[in-house]
This record gives C-alpha cells, structure tokens and sequence, in this order.
C-alpha cells in the first residue's frame, strides 16, 4: 500500500515562506480553492492556507537555536479526523494514504479539526467548509504536466529543497532513506496518530583542529625567517646549564 | 477551546429536554407502581412532553447555527459507525420522535392498558414508548456526551465523567424543570421532582466536581517538545506564521484572561449546584409556585456557564502551535 | 467533488503559459506564468533558468497578490491645484498632458542649467538606461539606490579584489568546506544562495554565522556567533592578526596575485611616501596599474621587478634601497597594523571571547591550508605562466549589509577581502568567485566628471554620472573643493561616493547645499518612507516653502507602481506597469545576473497587458529622450529614434558600430554573436524562445583566477567587458586610499581638500585597514544610548512595496521591536509591551518582542513592514500603520555637528554609504495611559483617482473568474 507524505527538513529550511504562497497560490485556483481572505487589505487580515512556516527559538543566549518550522496536513495514517467526520467528507484515500475533504460533502461542523492534535486543519470562513493541504492531489496525478514536475507545488517551490515528497511506505524511496539514515520523526509520536509527514532534524557538522596542525614544517613564516619562536624570553637548558 | 454559543445552548438545551422527559416518564413509573398518584395524560403527560420537544428542538434549532451548511445536514447521519457526531444526529430526531409519540399517546390518551405484568402492572402504549424513548434519552446522551469524550487529544474531556456530567445535568436541569412545571400548573408531584432534581444535582457535583479535580491534576500529553520534536527543556515560539489570526487562533483559543475564567468557575459552582437547591428548599418551605421555576432558571444559567467553562478548560494540543506572533 | 487525481488543471478555461523573469525582488529569478482564461493562474520558477532552478520564493509565488492589488496606480496624477503636497489629492490627468508639463519644464532645465533636474532611482534595475538618461540629459545628479543600500561592500572589495559580493560574486558553495556568513539576512541572491546553502551542509559544509541576530539563514548555521553592531572590523583585524602569526595564509597566492610582496616606500620625506616604489617605465595610457614595481627577492637579497621568472619575494621584513630609501613589503605593513588588534582586544570590542576568535582563525586557516582543491584545469596566468591544475582552498565567506550600512563599513570591508585574500580563496574553487563583468581593474575606468564645467547647458554630461575615483583629481568638485553634485558625491566629503548618496538628495536640495534644484523625478524609491533616514524631517521638508510661498523643492515626480507614502508628495505621478506588464533588460551594462562560469543576462517579456493607463517608466525615457532631443535617442537630424524601448533595446549601441547594447545574447544581424555584434531586428524573439536569458558559459580555463588568467583578461578585452587585458592584483595595500591622505597631508601635487576636511580624509584613506568606533558612536552619548538598533530583511516582504500583497501581509502585518529578555526585565518592561525607541534624533513606540536570539545589547526590527496610514491601498485602521512602525525615524541622515563640518551625511566618509546600522537608541516602558498605536502617525491618505475602491471583506482569488465577480 502506498502512503504519500512529505519529509521536511529542518536542517536547510531558512523560513522563508515560500511553500506558504506557493501553497496559496497554486490551490486557491485549483481544486481546492478558493483559499479565501477575510480583510485583505484591512485590519486583522486573514485567511485560509494549507501549510503555515512557523519559528521556534531553542535554549538561551548566546545558546540559541532558531527553528523555523513548517507545518501542513501529515496526512496521518491513523487520521482521528477522518472517523469522527459525520459526513465522509473527510476521507482517506486508499490508494495513496492522502488525507482529503471532498467540500461538496462538507456540514461545516468543524468536528475534524478538534479531532486533529495538529491544527492542520482550516475552515474556509466564506465558503464555510473545511480545508487542508491535498498533498497537491491535483498535480501529483495531472499527466499533463511533465513527470518532473508532477509533485507538490511547495516541494517544487522550496529554495533549499527542505521538503521531499514520496512513498514513506517503500523502503527504497527517497524519503524512507531520509527517515530512516537522518534521523526523521513524526509529530506527537504520544497520539499514536502515526502522521505519514515527518520531520528531519537538525545536524552539526563541526571542525576539530588539533594543536598540532598548527605547528607545520611548511609553515610560510618560516621562508620569513620568522616562525614564531617559543614565544619570547623563556629560558632554555642552555641558557643555564654550564659543564 | 473556543466556546461557541451555539454548542453551550446545543448541549444544554438538550440536556434540559431530555432529562425533563425523563421526569416525565420517572414520574409516570411511580404512578404504574403506585408510588405517586396518578396524573392527567393531557395536562401533565403531553403538555409536558411537548414542553421536553420544544427543548428538544431549541438545541437542534441551535445546532444548525454551529454549521456552515445546515441545509446539508442531513448528509451527517452517513458516518453512524465510526462518528458520534454522526450518531447524536440519528438519535436525536429519534428521541424527539419518541418523545412526541409519548406525547401524542397521552394526549390522544391511548393509555388502555395492553396487557398486564405479573397481574400487577398494567402496561400501556405510552409506557412502552416511553420506555424506548428513555433508552434513546440515554443514548443520545452518550452520544452528545461521547463527541466530546471521544476525542482523545482533550485530555479535558476524554473521560467517562464528561459523560456522566453531561447525564448528570442534564437529568438534574430537566428534573428541575419537572419540579417547576408540575409548580406551575399545580399537581402535587413538586416535591418529587424537587427531592430527585437535588439528588441529581448533588450527584453532579460530586462527578462535575470529579471532573474540575482531574482536569486541575491532568499534565497535558503533548509538549512542545514533543510537537516540534525538538529535545530541549527551553521552547519558545516566536512566530506562527499569520499574524492577523487564523482559524487556529479563533476556533481553539477562548482569548479570555484568567480572571473572567475563575469567576465563570466560581458562577456556575454556586448557580448550578447550592443556589437551586436553597431556592427548591426555600420554594418548599414557603410552598412557593414561582421559586421552583427560578431554581430551574438559576441552574439552566448556570449551566450556561458551565458549558462554557467546558470549552474554556479544554486546552487543545495543537495551541502548542499557536502562542506567539511577530 | 471531481475526482481531483483524475482531471487536469489545464482543461479549465483557456490556459496560456509565458516565461519571464521575476521582480518581486533584485534577485530576478526566471518565472513561468500560467494565466487562465488571461488572469494570472499561477508563478512559478522556471526550472530551465540557472538562476532559480525552478524554484522560487514566497514574494515571488505572490505575485498574483501583487498584479491584482487595489494599491495600483493606474492614472497619470497631477497635485489639485488647491491642494498641499503631502495631502495626496490629484486629479487624474493624460500622458499627453504629463509629457507636455514635464517635457516643458526639463526642456527649460536643460537649455539653463541641466543640473537642477535631478534623477534618482531606488530598488530598480534599469541604471543602464536611467544613467544614459541622465548623462544625455547633461545632469551629474543622478543615482540609484546604491548609496543608501550597499555601496560600501561594493566599493570596498572592488577597490581590494577588483569584484565584489551584491551581484557581483559570491561564495563558491558548491566545492567549499567552511562558510562564514557575516551581517547577512537575506540578500539580493535569495534564491540561489538558499540553493547553494542547503546542498552546502548536505555536502557536509560547515556554515558559521557572524551576527547579532539569529533569523533566516543564521538559523541553519552549525554555529552562531553573536557581535555587537559595527564591530567585525575588530574582528577580521583580529583574525588577520591570528591567521599571520601563526602562518596560515597562502604565501604563494599572496606573493603572485597580490601587492604583498611590493615595496612600500617609507621615506617620510618623499613626495613618493607610502606609495610603491616604481622602476621608470614608458607611460601608457590607462587607469591600469602598470607592473613597474619591486619584490625583495630572497636569493639575490636585493630589489627585483615583481613577476621576475624564478623570483622568490619577501613578504616580511624592513628593507633598504640602494639608494637609502627604506621599504617594506606591504604584508609586512599590514603585519605591523594588525600587531595590536589582538584576540584579546577585540574580544572587549565586539563581545566575542578570544578563544572563540582563535579557533575561527584556525579552522578558517588550517581548512584553507589542509582541503586544498585542485582542478584539473590547464592555464596561463597574466605572466605567461602555464599551469596545470586550477588550486583553491574551500573557505568561503559572503557578508552584506550587517557590515556595510555602518560608518566605519568599508575599512572593514576591506579586512574582509583582505581576509579573504590572505588565505588565498579569491575566484579560486571554494572561495569567492567573480561574475561578470567582474573582475575589473581596481578601480574600473569609469570616472566621474571633475568640475563644473563638465555640466553645460543642452549638452551631454562630459563624464559618468557614477564611476571610480582613483585619485584625488578623479574628483567632482569645483576651485574651491566643494561638492559639485546635489548629493555631495566625489566631493572631499564622501570621496569614493561611487553609488551616489541618495539618502541626502531631499535634505540638500531642501537647504540649497550646495545649491537649489527644480525638478527631482524619483522613480520607484519610497523617499517620503523607508528609504530615507529620518522619515519624518524629510517629509516635512518636502512641503516645506520658501520665503515667496514656493515649494523648497519645486517640482517633484514620482513614478511608482503603488500608492506608496511618496506618491502622496508628488506633483506629478506616473503611473508604471508592474513587472508582468513590461519589457526590461537585466543588461551587462548594469547589473546582469552571471553565474561563476560565465556572463548571464536576461529580459523580462509581458505576460500581461497595462493596468488602466499606466505606462513602463522605460518607455516613459525614450519619449521624453526623444522629445528633448537627447542625442542617444534622435537620428542627427533630430527625429525620433526608436519606435519603443523594445526598439531601443535592439538597436542602441554604446557608441555607433560598437557591437555592444544593452543585451549581449543573440547579436548580430542573425544573432549568430554574442556580447559584442550587429543590433538583430530578432533579439527578442530569441531571448523568448530561450526562457528570456543569455547564458553563455566561459571555457573551463577562463573560469577560474580571472584576476590574472591571461586567457580570460583577453577574452575579456576581446568582448568588450573590460578596456585592458592587464591582470588585477589584489590591493592589500591601498595606493588609491594612501594618494588621498598624501592629499590630505599636503603632500600631494593636485587636489587638495578643504582645511576642515583634511584630518577627516587623513583618517579613514588609510591605505590598510582600521577598525574605528562607528562615528555616530563617537559623536552621541552613547551611555544615555547604550543599545544598538539594527533591521533585518524578511524573506517574505520586499522592502515597503508587499503591504499591498494579500498574502504576504498577513506573514507579516505589523512588526516588533526584538529585545532581549535581560533587557526588558533591566528596563521594567515585558513581552509584548508597548514600549519607546529613542535615539539622539527621535523616538517612536512600537511593542516589544522577546527574544533569545539576539546580543543583548541589541535591539532589532523587521524592516518597512510599518506603514503610514491609508497608504498601498490599505484602510487607515491597517495594523502596518497602528501596530507597525518604522525604525528609520529615529535614524538621522546628517551627523551631529562635529571638527569636520556640519551637515555631514550621517554615511561612510569613505564611500558616503548610509549608516542605517549605526543608530544608538534606549529602549523604555511606555505610560499606561498612552495610546496602544505606534507613533509617530500620520495623517490617512486617501485613494487616488484611478484606484481601485476598497475591496470588501472576502476575497477569493480563482483565476479566470476574479475580475468577473468584480
Ligand atoms: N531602517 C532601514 N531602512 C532601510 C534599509 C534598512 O535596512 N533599514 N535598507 C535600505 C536599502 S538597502 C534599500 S535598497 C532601500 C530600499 O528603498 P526603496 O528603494 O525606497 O525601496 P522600496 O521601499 O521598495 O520602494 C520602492 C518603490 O518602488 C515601487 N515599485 C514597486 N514595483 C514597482 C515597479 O514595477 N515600478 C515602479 N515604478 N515602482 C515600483 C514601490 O511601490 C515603492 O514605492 O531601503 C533602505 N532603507
Ligand atoms: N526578502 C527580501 N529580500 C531582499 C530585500 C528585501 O527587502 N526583502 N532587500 C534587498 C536589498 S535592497 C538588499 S540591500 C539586500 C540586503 O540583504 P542583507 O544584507 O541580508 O540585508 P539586511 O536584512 O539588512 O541584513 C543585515 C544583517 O546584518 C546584521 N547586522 C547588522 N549590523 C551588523 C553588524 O554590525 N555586524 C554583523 N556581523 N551583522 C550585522 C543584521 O542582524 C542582519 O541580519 O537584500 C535584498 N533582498
Ligand atoms: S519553502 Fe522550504 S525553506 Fe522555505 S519555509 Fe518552506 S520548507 Fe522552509
Ligand atoms: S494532520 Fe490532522 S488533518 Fe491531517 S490527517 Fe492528521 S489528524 Fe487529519
Ligand atoms: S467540518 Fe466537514 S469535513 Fe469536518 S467533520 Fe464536519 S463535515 Fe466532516
Ligand atoms: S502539498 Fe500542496 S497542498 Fe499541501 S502544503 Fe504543499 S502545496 Fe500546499
Ligand atoms: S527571489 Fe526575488 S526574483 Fe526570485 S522569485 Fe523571489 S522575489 Fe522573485
Ligand atoms: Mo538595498
């Protein structure tokens, strides 16, 4: 059985909210959309998206880590949103585990998105049913597209390639490698939830220098005549010793 | 949790319902067995039935306001197996069914008896319906309760005693109002329904109770550790990436300072529980016909107040995501 | 619903797909746009583009937002007569009409006194043409927004290494090991640099970010190091210093590729002091630097020609000619300046401890020293030097703003390449590599004017409006000294101006210093708003009159896309088209957009036609060119040249037959050349077929070692990127800067500067680089204002222009002020407090943030998200303008008074670069009973005419049906 989900990872992601408006961008004139806005151009203004890029700040000055933290639908493959829907709106796709709403269906009780630990989940307040990330159903599939880009618009988007996109169920895809050799991770591990999105973490890559190779036989100073000595007036056995 | 005005009237609103007609029928058991006398099917039975149907359908009225598609709702009884939400809309038009039916039955006053129990109990038609209409009352209130209960991320309310609250207060506001309305036009069944509606109250303040205690000692199951899956005693979020607000922040954010809330605790602990019970004592004693409905008035608003102080203390993991804006 | 996995987005409406390039912002990725049914269905990368690769970014992917906001101008405006400037009321008038009154006016400028136009450009990307509008015109005062932006990164490492970061060169991510990211947010390379990062720590690459503040591309580095503001000349003097004594610079590169090795004349009584000792040679012409000077060769013990076969220098050591003149190699200069700048002192400087600063020196040396990088590239270098591998060492750094928006930038930017020289990682692999055009000769030949009598009535400027001073007579001033430009550039002031100082445009035309102006045409800069240093004084000062009623600044043009602050000011408004809308050129003759391999320059085609009545700003140039008859832009009979600007784009060359235009793809008469050939008639056609760019990629042994890489100097030469094939030796020493302090020391035969600002240049023309306290440090209390006050770059805003973007402005709708907790509870307020900014020079209120990612002694902000109220088409009550706020209030544009003068560009005496980063500020608890708004606030503008009314509450884009539901 295939499960899609997408493997974030926070290791390269910068923040930088592109997969937000591309996200926005390519659904809310697509199958899914509108994603509509509420105050556009007034006060408070907000509105439906599917993916939000949040941060986080880890430990204290000058021990700081800033993680900047995407999040959409993890297309769970236990999704306690799907069972409590009272309509079947919600729904989880058996032939590639994504998680979807079909708004035709849609009561708008929001019950899914109590039913949801991640907050994945947004009401469209005009069209007043439930809307999430559709693993960009619409393009994953569309054979007009060239195969390259039949993906996720904000796997194609994302600058640093932070998202990945792939069977999380095949050992041998991309994502599972990632998974499995990066250490990834899925969220709330505690609901038992098992989202199919997981996250990899950040890695340090450090330098050791060891005192040694600082001290060089080529060291340039040297065809200076001027390799730093011991440094200064420190005696030495021969300034001291007389037989 | 956002306590949306639709939901607390929904809730209680049937509770009040559904426990009234319990009184109802409770009443008419002690009457078969001979405990209580008798009572006019018209004036006590239907009227009262119709009166449990109209807060019957308060709550369903109230409920469509908490949609965005009413006009769809009807689809919502597709998922009975899996949704309690799905199966509290199966059973509440079949409470109100039934409930109308033990209505009309006393109204049209089919009660000849059917048959006879062990010589002694003469059953009727209005008893066996009201006898399936009292196990639909229960399931619908496992069902309004249960969509709560079920969902196991609020730790708040995933527990039997929401459950139990939820029958507990309901009974407790619908015997109340049994009390008040046999009051109101007079039949001698106030004490009765008094004496019940303070058990029932005490009951519930005993779980309700239960249920502030546990949900004072709950430590909540996600942390942001665990929802960002980074190991580190200090997580603070900065950003959450609107900054104008979002479904998240409306629906699962009360955005109330925490005075307002211990005041809401304080309001319905003393309009839910001791208030009624002083005013039945006092209606009791000074043999008042408009006390009792005050009681049930006192309590209705508190429970009000209790409904709201459910969403409010109800702490939805995914506010991990959403504490901070910059 | 459909079932979505089983229908096509494509089979809705009459889809249509076109490529051009970006301008959400400077990077200029190359996008493919879907319109559906012609309104824009989607933007995305174009993954045939070497920019981008495909990928975009968040202000990018909202372009949509952007195209159909309700903050578009779309009608030519003219102030009501009745009105004040600033008020922001016009009426809406016709092109006829502007042409006409603006025609008119420039007409009489120019046939007068041509300087008193006076054109100034903001975040644009079209100086090829605004310049060659202005030299035309006969104006020297002209500018984009180099000046304010980051002039000092510029100049300083072109005046080092003859290239620069900004657009011109970068970090070589790909094979380096070590990447040191310094006092950068976001950048003009967006996208490619987050390409590069990402793959750079997949590769392993370690990334350290120096900063005061953690955000954006910090947070992924293996390591934050937090400095105080203005500090890193201190800190790359130190590691200069570390790195020397411990000998772990590149000896070899140093002595063959830079001046190191050259002797320095220290003869205090020669006229010749400080300067390289030359042997005679035949002068040439040229603003080269011809290879006439001497090494102290090891072996021979004795002077020798630099570049002499078989010739080993010294780098260190105290030298005698014969005939008596001591000298030293430059490094050993350099060795002597850096001796006190110890670890130790510059731990108390910039906060970071010494060990630390140790071990960066050493893990940047010892990875310089032990990964070295060798190619298997054959070449030849400037000497006729064959070589058989193309060498590197992986360190790379890339720095921006952090280090050059402060007064003491561009010494320390020198450090910086200085540093980046001395471990030998320049256009080597893994270290910084050139773009084209660059390297350029340091510094490259276009000079500026060099007095008044350059400008004369209805004649083309003799001279650059911008160039490179290489001497104090390459300056722009009159007898007396003083500054010829509106905004003092090339004078005494600011010598090395080579961006222009577009900051104090308002503020000397408003005084009249050093004289008054007619006409200011800014074209997309928000001068009244985030471009300017002290917001508020500069506004007043735009409707500020005159003894006889008249405007100080009589007639002011604005064109700009949106209802931005500025717009209210103007006089006249011309409407643009967005980006979508027009044709442009990303030319080699500005600021093309070339890869490490080889020159890259691209084109944008519209997708999309006008707004209402808004025109390009292009096509705006060649109509008043051509009605003022500016020579460039009319036959010799004077009649119009080109139909167009996509003509004029074809067919314009530099000079009549030079083969050179504005576009290097495609030339000639079959576009079978390229950069230099014949105008081609389908120039255009062939940059559309080919996803609107021109790469072309330099054989692999011109790729490497520009600076002296005799087949890329020719090549070069060859087409036209360069005038001498001559190499470029990195100037660890500085002639040019040592010719201005012998200037100012009197010892120098020509110019010489004013007596006030004699000990000024002597300073800071330091032939190496000095760390000095920023100067508004040294002029301001800065105990009363202990805390530096910096911004940062949102990745998901563009300076002010996105407000109107509906989905960006819900990312960011208002902003902080970033404090750090220490602070907050020192000074009695908390998280989300309303609290006062104040600086010497003004205040605002704002709310406070915590935050843990910022040096403690440092308060920041996001930058221009605050917003005056009723701007870009936003209600008055927007949170941009009640919660939001702009830092550069409290920033003044003009240093206090001081020994050198008053009404001094508060800038880098050096380049003029403006010192946004400088400003000191206190940080306190606002009253209770004050408004909870940001102040200062002003009046609501109102709508223009030809503006969209306010759209309602919903909006629900879905291509194709948007303008049909109105
Ligand atoms: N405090 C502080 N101030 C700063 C900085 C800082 O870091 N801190 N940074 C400085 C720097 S580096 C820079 S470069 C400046 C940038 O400052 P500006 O150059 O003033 O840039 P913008 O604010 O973007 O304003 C440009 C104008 O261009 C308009 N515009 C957008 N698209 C188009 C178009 O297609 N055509 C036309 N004609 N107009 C268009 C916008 O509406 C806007 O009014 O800000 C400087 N100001
Ligand atoms: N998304 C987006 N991209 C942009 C722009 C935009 O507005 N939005 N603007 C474009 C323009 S015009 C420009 S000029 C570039 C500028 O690009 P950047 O140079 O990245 O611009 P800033 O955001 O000013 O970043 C300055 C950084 O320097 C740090 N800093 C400040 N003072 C010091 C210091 O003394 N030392 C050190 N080490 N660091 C310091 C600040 O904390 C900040 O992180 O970005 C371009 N790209
Ligand atoms: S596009 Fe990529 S880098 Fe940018 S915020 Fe999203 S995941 Fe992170
Ligand atoms: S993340 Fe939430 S909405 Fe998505 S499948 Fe899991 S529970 Fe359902
Ligand atoms: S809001 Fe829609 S999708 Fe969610 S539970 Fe209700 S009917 Fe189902
Ligand atoms: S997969 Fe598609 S729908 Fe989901 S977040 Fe990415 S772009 Fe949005
Ligand atoms: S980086 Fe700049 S040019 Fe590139 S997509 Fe983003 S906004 Fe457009
Ligand atoms: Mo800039």
């Amino acid at each position: 059985m295939t499960q899609l989900a997408l493997v974030i990872d926070l290791n390269v992601c910068v923040g930088c909210h592109a997969c937000v408006t591309i996200c926005k961008a390519w659904n809310t004139s697509g199958w899914a959309g509108p994603m509509t806005d509420q105050r556009p151009y007034d006060r408070d203004p907000t509105g439906t998206f599917f993916n939000r890029v949040q941060t986080f700040e880890v430990g204290t000055y000058p021990n700081t880590e800033t993680v900047h933290f995407p999040k959409s639908c993890l297309h769970c493959e236990e999704p306690p949103c799907v069972p409590v829907c009272p309509t079947g709106a919600s729904y989880k796709r058996e032939e590639d585990g994504i998680v979807l709403v079909d708004y035709d269906k849609c009561i708008g009780c929001k019950y899914c998105s109590w039913a949801c630990p991640y907050g994945a989940r947004e009401i469209d307040e005009k069209q007043r049913v439930m809307k999430k990330c559709t693993l960009c159903v619409d393009r994953i599939y569309d054979q007009s597209l060239p195969e390259a880009e039949r993906k996720p618009a904000c796997v194609l988007a994302c600058p640093t390639s932070a998202r990945l996109f792939g069977d999380v169920h095949d050992p041998d895809s991309h994502v599972s490698v990632m998974i499995r050799e990066e250490g990834g991770y899925p969220l709330m591990p505690e609901w038992g939830t098992k989202p199919a999105n997981h996250y990899l973490p950040r890695r340090k890559t450090r330098l050791r220098i060891h005192e040694d190779e600082l001290l060089r036989a080529d060291n340039p100073l040297k065809k200076e005549g001027q390799l730093p000595a011991p440094s200064g007036d420190e005696q030495t056995l021969d300034d001291i010793t007389s037989w | 949790m956002h306590p949306a005005l639709s939901v607390i009237l929904l809730t209680t609103l049937l509770g009040v319902g559904q426990g009234l007609f319990l009184a109802l029928y409770t009443g008419q058991l002690y009457s078969v067995a001979r405990l209580l006398e008798h009572q006019d099917s018209q004036t006590f039975y239907a009227v009262g039935s119709a009166l449990a149907l109209a807060f019957l359908a308060a709550g369903l009225i109230a409920s469509f306001f908490h949609l965005g598609h009413p006009e769809r709702a009807w689809r919502s009884i597709a998922c009975w197996r899996t949704s309690w939400l799905s199966r509290e809309v199966i059973v509440l038009p079949l409470v109100m069914l039934l409930v109308f039916l033990y209505g009309l039955f006393h109204y049209l006053e089919w009660t000849t008896p059917l048959f006879t129990v062990a010589g002694t109990l003469p059953v009727d038609a209005t008893l066996i319906i009201g006898a399936l209409a009292t196990l639909a009352t229960f399931a619908l209130f496992i069902c309004t309760a249960m969509i709560y209960a079920s969902i196991r991320f609020l730790q708040e309310w995933h527990s039997a005693l929401t459950v139990i609250n939820f029958t507990l207060l309901g009974g407790a506001s619908g015997f109340m109002l049994a009390a008040a309305f046999s009051a109101f036009i007079g039949v001698h069944l106030v004490g009765f329904y008094a004496t019940w509606a303070v058990i029932l109250t005490l009951a519930a303040l005993l779980t309700r109770g239960a249920s502030l205690l546990r949900n004072h000692r709950l430590r909540p199951r996600s942390t942001l550790q665990s929802a960002i899956g980074v190991r580190h005693t200090t997580i603070r979020q900065i950003a959450q990436g609107a900054m104008g607000g979002s479904f998240n922040t409306r629906e699962f954010f009360h955005h109330q300072p925490g005075r307002v809330i211990r005041m809401a605790r304080a309001g319905f602990l003393v309009l839910v529980f001791p208030l009624p019970i002083l005013l039945l004592g006092a209606a009791w004693g000074l043999s008042s016909e408009v006390l009792p409905l005050l009681a049930f008035l006192t309590q209705y608003l508190g429970l009000l107040i209790e409904r709201w102080y459910f969403f409010v203390e109800a702490r939805h993991p995914q506010n991990l995501y959403y504490q901070s804006i910059a | 619903m459909r079932d979505p996995a089983a229908q096509s987005d494509s089979e809705t409406g009459r889809i249509e797909v076109k490529n051009t390039t970006c301008y959400m912002c400077a990077c200029r990725c190359g996008i493919r746009v879907t319109l559906r049914d012609g309104e824009i269905r989607y933007i995305e990368g174009n993954p045939e583009h070497p920019l981008n690769k495909g990928v975009i970014c968040a202000k990018g992917a909202s372009g949509i937002m952007k195209q159909y906001s309700p903050g578009r101008l779309t009608k030519p405006l003219l102030r009501k007569r009745k009105a004040s400037r600033g008020e922001g009321k016009f009426e809406e008038i016709s092109w006829e009409q502007a042409y006409e009154l603006l025609g008119k006016r420039l007409q009489k400028i120019r046939a007068e006194d041509p300087k008193k136009f006076a054109l100034f450009t903001g975040r644009d990307q079209m100086q090829a043409l605004t310049g060659l509008f202005a030299k035309q015109f006969g104006t020297p005062n002209y500018a984009a927004h180099g000046g304010f932006c980051s002039v000092n990164m510029a100049a300083g490492m072109i005046y080092t290494i003859g290239g620069s970061f900004w657009e011109f060169g970068g970090p070589d991510l790909e094979r380096s090991k070590l990447f040191i990211m310094i006092g950068t947010a976001e950048d003009h390379h967006s996208n490619p640099m987050k390409i590069a990062l990402s793959k750079f720590k997949r590769n392993g690459g370690r990334f350290i970010s120096i900063n005061p503040v953690r955000t954006g591309y910090a947070a992924i580095a293996d390591e934050w190091i937090a400095i105080k503001p203005g500090t890193d000349g201190a800190l790359l003097l130190a590691l200069i210093h570390e790195i020397i004594h411990q000998g772990l610079y590149d000896r070899e590169f140093l002595v063959r590729y830079s001046n190191a090795a050259e002797l320095v004349n220290l003869d205090e009584t020669s006229t010749e002091y400080g300067m390289f000792v030359r042997f005679e040679i035949p002068p040439e012409e040229g603003c080269f630097e011809p290879q006439n000077k001497l090494w102290w060769d090891r072996e021979l013990d004795k002077p020798i020609s630099t570049h002499t076969e078989g010739a080993d220098p010294y780098l260190l050591g105290s030298f005698s000619l014969p005939d008596g003149t001591a000298v030293k190699p430059s490094f050993q200069l350099l060795k002597e300046r850096v001796e006190e700048y110890t670890p130790e002192w510059a731990a108390g400087v910039t906060g970071i401890d010494a060990d630390t600063i140790r071990r960066l020196a050493y893990e940047m040396g010892v990875t310089a020293r032990d990964q070295k990088i060798e190619l298997p590239i054959q070449w030849t270098d400037a000497w006729d030097k064959d070589h058989e591998t193309v060498t590197g060492n992986p360190v790379s750094f890339h720095a921006m703003r952090g280090l050059a928006a402060h007064s003491n930038g561009f010494q320390t930017i020198r450090a910086l390449s200085i540093l980046m020289s001395i471990l030998g990682t320049i256009d080597r692999p893994g270290g910084f590599r050139h773009k084209a055009p660059f390297p350029r000769p340091i510094p490259p030949c276009a000079k500026p004017p060099k007095g008044p009598g350059d400008v004369q009535p209805n004649t083309p400027l003799n001279g650059m409006p911008l160039g490179w001073p290489a001497e104090p007579d390459d300056l722009f001033v009159d007898d007396d000294g003083e500054a010829v430009r509106i905004d003092k550039a090339f004078s005494w002031e600011y010598p090395l101006a080579v961006h222009g100082l577009m900051h104090n445009v308002i503020t000397n035309a408003w005084r009249g210093d050093p004289y008054r102006i007619d006409t200011l045409l800014l074209f997309m800069a928000n001068m009244a708003w985030n471009s300017s240093m002290n917001t508020t004084k500069v506004r007043e000062m735009l409707t500020d009159k005159d003894k006889n009623g008249d405007y100080k600044i009589p007639f002011l043009v604005v064109c700009d896309a949106y209802q931005s602050e500025t717009v209210a000011f103007a006089d006249l408004v011309l409407p643009d088209t967005t980006y979508l809308e027009r044709h442009d050129v990303m030319s080699m003759l500005d600021r093309p957009i070339s890869e490490f391999e080889g020159p890259v320059d691209s084109v944008r085609i519209p997708v999309l036609p006008p707004k209402g009545d808004s025109k390009p700003f292009q096509e705006v140039l060649i109509e008043l060119g051509s009605r003022l008859g500016l020579p460039a832009f009319v036959t010799t009979e004077g009649k119009r040249k080109y139909r167009d600007y996509p003509d004029f784009i074809v067919n314009y060359e530099t000079e009549p037959g030079s083969g050179i235009g504005f576009l290097a793809g495609w030339r000639g008469e079959a576009g079978e050349k390229f950069m230099r050939g014949a105008p081609n008639p389908r120039q255009w056609e062939m940059y559309a077929k080919n996803n609107c760019f021109y790469q072309y990629e330099l054989p692999r042994s011109y790729q490497y070692m520009r600076n002296w890489n005799k087949g890329y100097l020719q090549w070069s030469r060859h087409h036209g990127l360069t005038r001498y094939a001559e190499p470029v030796n990195i100037h660890i020493y500085s002639e040019v800067l040592q010719k201005f302090r012998l200037s100012a020391q009197g010892r120098w035969d020509g110019r010489q500067p004013p007596d006030r600002l004699r000990k000024r240049i002597e300073t800071h023309f330091d032939p190496l680089p000095f760390y000095h306290e920023t100067l508004e440090a040294q002029l301001v209390d800065t105990q009363e204002f202990p805390l530096n006050a910096i911004t940062q770059r949102p990745m998901a805003m563009y300076h002010s222009w996105d407000s109107q973007n509906a989905w960006l402005r819900q990312i960011h709708t208002h902003n902080y002020l970033f404090v750090s907790p220490r602070l907050g509870h020192a000074n009695g307020f908390d998280d989300g407090d309303w609290v006062w900014v104040e600086s010497p020079h003004g205040k605002v209120r704002c709310m406070c943030r915590f935050t843990e990612a910022v040096e403690p002694g440092t308060v920041w902000t996001w930058n221009a998200i605050g917003k005056a109220a009723g701007a870009w088409g936003l209600s008055p009550d927007a949170n941009e303008s009640s919660k939001g706020f702009l830092l550069n209030h409290v920033i003044a544009e003009e240093l206090p008074p001081c020994e050198d003068g008053e009404h001094l560009s508060n800038s880098d005496p050096v380049t003029g670069q403006a010192a946004w980063y400088d400003v000191r500020v206190k940080v306190y608890k606002a009253d209770k009973q004050e408004p909870k708004e940001s102040s200062p606030q002003f009046k609501p503008l109102p709508l223009a005419p030809g503006m969209e009314k306010r759209r309602g509450r919903w909006q629900g884009y879905v291509a194709g049906m948007f303008r049909k539901k109105g």
